[in-house]
């Protein structure tokens, strides 16, 4: 009797969207060193990262310089967590979302995806950084 | 205790002037419903906060759903499962009746809506830009609670550096 409250409330978590950690920060700089097949290089990513790409927008106009503190949607004003993992610990251990706003993001700000060196270079700058 | 001052005076204003009353307060009363999907909150709530779809009528909605990787200059393109899912729950709870009209609304913006601008009539461009607001979009730079879906005026806040002479406009309705 006990296998069907639990069911359900298990589904309703699934359906209600309800996330969970999957990965890491470092399992994912691991996973775009290995598509690229090269070591990342924080100090470059720092660039990357602070940068415009021939467009309005760098990473840093939403996320902060250096991304420790909340930082704040360069349109819409509205303020978001700290990508840096030592100051939001929830910050890149969902595979989805790191995927999702890299595609999104990297639109953005360079008008094409981005590819999985510049992916790495920028995870490795921000593992690096301290609140 | 000062901050409850307006809604006593509210409740007294209902039970004198009776129903007519409480429909114009309820009319008001801009919340997330109450069965919000938590899909809503984290696709739709990350770059602006997640806004009540009774802001928007159905139409501006379905434009809005169906062209996310263009939206207001930024791709918000989602899966095609979260769009269909929250497209239906959007179609369900949008606005209808007296805060939004049947007229289309300029570029689908709240903001363009004739109730946004009445209720902010006071405000001007000059207040949208200061560093503490940056946009009319923001809510949350003087409705306190708007994260939470809460825009009671009780729970107004004057966003720093506003012109004393505009602070008439939050403590008036």
């Amino acid at each position: 009797m006990r296998t069907i409250p639990t069911l359900l409330t298990l589904t309703l978590l699934a359906a209600g969207g309800a996330h969970a950690a999957d990965t890491s920060p470092a399992a994912e700089l691991t996973r775009f060193e290995a598509e690229t097949g090269s070591t990342a290089d924080a100090a470059r990513g720092q660039r990357f990262f602070t940068q415009t790409h021939g467009r309005e927008w760098s990473c840093a106009s939403c996320h902060g310089d250096p991304p420790t503190h909340n930082g704040r949607h360069a349109s819409t004003g509205k303020s978001i967590a700290p990508l840096a993992p030592a100051a939001n610990p929830q910050a890149l251990t969902e595979r989805a979302k790191v995927d999702k706003w890299f595609r999104r993001n990297c639109g953005d700000v360079l008008g094409r995806a981005c590819t999985a060196a510049e992916k790495a270079d920028v995870l490795a700058y921000l593992i690096r950084l301290r609140p | 205790m000062l901050h409850r001052c307006p809604r006593i005076r509210r409740r007294w204003a209902l039970m004198l002037l009776g129903p007519l009353a409480a429909t114009a307060v309820w009319a008001d009363s801009v919340r997330l419903p109450a069965q919000t999907p938590p899909l809503y909150r984290t696709e739709c709530g990350s770059c602006h906060i997640a806004y009540p779809p009774a802001l928007l009528p159905a139409a501006s909605w379905q434009r809005l759903m169906g062209s996310l990787e263009r939206h207001y200059g930024t791709d918000a393109s989602l899966d095609p499962a979260a769009v269909q899912q929250l497209s239906a729950w959007l179609q369900i709870h949008a606005g209808s009746g007296q805060r939004v009209g049947p007229a289309p609304v300029p570029q689908d913006r709240i903001t363009r809506t004739a109730w946004f601008e009445r209720k902010h009539r006071a405000l001007d461009d000059s207040v949208w830009r200061l560093p503490s607001v940056k946009s009319a979009a923001n809510c949350a730079a003087c409705h306190s609670d708007a994260e939470q879906g809460h825009f009671d005026d009780e729970r107004l806040r004057l966003p720093p550096g506003l012109p004393a002479h505009y602070r008439h406009a939050f403590l008036d309705d």
